[in-house]
């Protein structure tokens, strides 16, 4: 029988089963334990990227090469025939007929969608708009089983732009089929939106709302780091808020030997570099599991056995 | 005013829809997201018409139509307390059954701008769930969950 999400378009995180996200999580990890240059051979990926990204394209490329696939693509939307005015769905059935599978980024919310209503290919959707970017996701997924062991009843704190923070959301929903515990913490224009907060509650999921970084170190498995963006505040507010929300190394001395400190980067100033040499820091190792999370996710979508 | 003394100002329907109990200024609104007007038949409006329980209300009345189940379910999202009468030869037979719909595909705009359903040739489709405290949409394409009365208030 295929694997699950054999030929299967990759949108969005509450798309998932829990089974399914374990499926990515595990080839993840036998794909960084043994690499694999074969899982690709002969097959054609496009990344089309309408708006610009550095980790993400080129991790996805990365992916894809190391499986031994060949990518096209464009980088930015600015010199495709959507300047001209064609539509999504015009392009996306054109590129579909070029190749065996379309990872795309698009501003707009829901492109991905609606991609996939207008693809003869599997897409995957490397980001749309402010809604979901589901292999950010799972590449989480895949770091906090690495760092912990299991992914079920994990303690995680979520800092800094709950509101916003669509890495953050899905996050929080996936882990909400883990029996997860979480904390938010952050500016109170940034909390955490109410569907969301309900959809937590629906679930049975316990989260605490916390003000400081310090009071929840001690009590949590995973520090989920974001930054707080400046535009979102008058200056006079982000002057008042700026400080609070940042780590430093001397805040983590009462953090459990097991806890990791996660950020989906690029980071600012939400954590002080004095944390870089830190046991707990594992941000960076983080985005490099972003390729094994996206050669698992290619793997599955494009070879009915992995 | 009376029921029976407005009831004269509007003319009596041998065969067709009576939605009466429109809350005053949504008949236009339904008149347009239906496409009453569409299908050829007599359509007579009445709007700010006094009725006793609600105040002001608006009234509908197609000749020759029945909505359907689907049309009647969708209606329940606008105008939830509104009666849908289907009349034969001058009588009331049945009143339809207003009951929210699970889905809701082409009738409503996200009220999200940067959902790509306003750009792309595609049909709006939202989820709906009925919560304690509010009826919640959730549009297929940008994700976003709403308040239904958000959605039904963008034009």
């Amino acid at each position: 029988m295929p694997n699950p999400l054999y030929r299967k378009h990759i949108i969005s995180i509450p798309d998932f089963s829990r089974a399914e996200m374990e499926l990515v999580v595990e080839t993840a990890a036998r794909l960084k334990a043994n690499p694999r240059a074969d899982l690709l051979q002969g097959r054609l990926i496009a990344t089309c990227f309408f708006e610009p990204s550095t980790r993400t394209r080129l991790s996805f490329e990365t992916a894809v090469q190391r499986l031994g696939g060949t990518v096209i693509g464009f980088s930015d939307a600015a010199s495709t025939s959507t300047k001209k005015g064609e539509t999504l769905a015009d392009t996306v059935r054109i590129i579909s007929s070029y190749t065996d599978a379309i990872v795309m980024r698009h501003p707009k919310e829901g492109a991905a969608r609606v991609a996939s209503e207008f693809s003869a290919v599997p897409i995957i959707n490397g980001g749309d708009g402010a809604n979901q970017h589901p292999s950010q996701t799972l590449l989480d997924l895949f770091t906090l089983r690495e760092t912990q062991g299991r992914l079920d009843n994990l303690t995680v704190a979520f800092v800094g732009d709950l509101k916003y923070g669509r890495t953050v959301h899905s996050l929080a929903q996936a882990l909400s089929l883990f029996g997860a515990k979480f904390y938010f913490v952050g500016p109170e224009a940034l909390a955490m939106p109410d569907y969301l907060c309900e959809e937590l509650d629906e679930r049975g999921i316990s989260y605490t709302i916390a003000s400081t970084i310090e009071e929840v170190i001690p009590h949590i498995d995973i520090l989920y780091m974001t930054r707080v963006q400046r535009e979102r505040f008058d200056e006079a507010e982000y002057q008042k808020i700026q400080g609070q929300f940042v780590l430093r190394a001397d805040m983590l001395r009462n953090a459990r030997p097991n806890m990791k400190i996660l950020h989906p980067l690029p980071r600012v100033d939400e954590i002080a570099t004095d944390v870089d040499a830190t046991p707990h820091a594992y941000y960076f190792e983080q985005a490099k599991n972003g390729v094994y999370a996206r050669q698992a996710l290619l793997s599955l979508v494009l070879n009915e056995t992995v | 005013m009376s029921e029976k003394v407005y009831a004269r100002n509007v003319e009596a329907l041998k065969n067709g829809t009576v939605i009466d109990h429109i809350p005053a200024g949504l008949g236009l609104r339904i008149l347009d997201l239906f496409e009453l007007t569409s299908y050829g038949e007599r359509v007579t409006v009445g709007l700010n018409l006094s009725s006793g329980h609600m105040g002001n209300k608006d009234l509908i009345k197609v000749e020759n139509l029945v909505l359907t189940e689907g049309q009647a379910n969708e209606l329940a999202l606008l105008a939830p307390k509104c009666t849908v009468s289907v009349i034969e030869n001058f009588e009331v037979v049945r009143k339809q059954k207003l009951a929210i719909p699970a889905e809701v595909t082409d009738l409503f705009a996200c009220p999200n701008s940067n959902c790509v359903s306003h750009v792309e040739p595609v049909q709006s489709h939202f989820s709906v769930r009925v919560t304690e405290h509010d009826t919640k949409m959730k549009c297929k394409y940008c994700e976003k969950v709403f308040s239904k009365d958000i959605v039904v208030a963008v034009r």
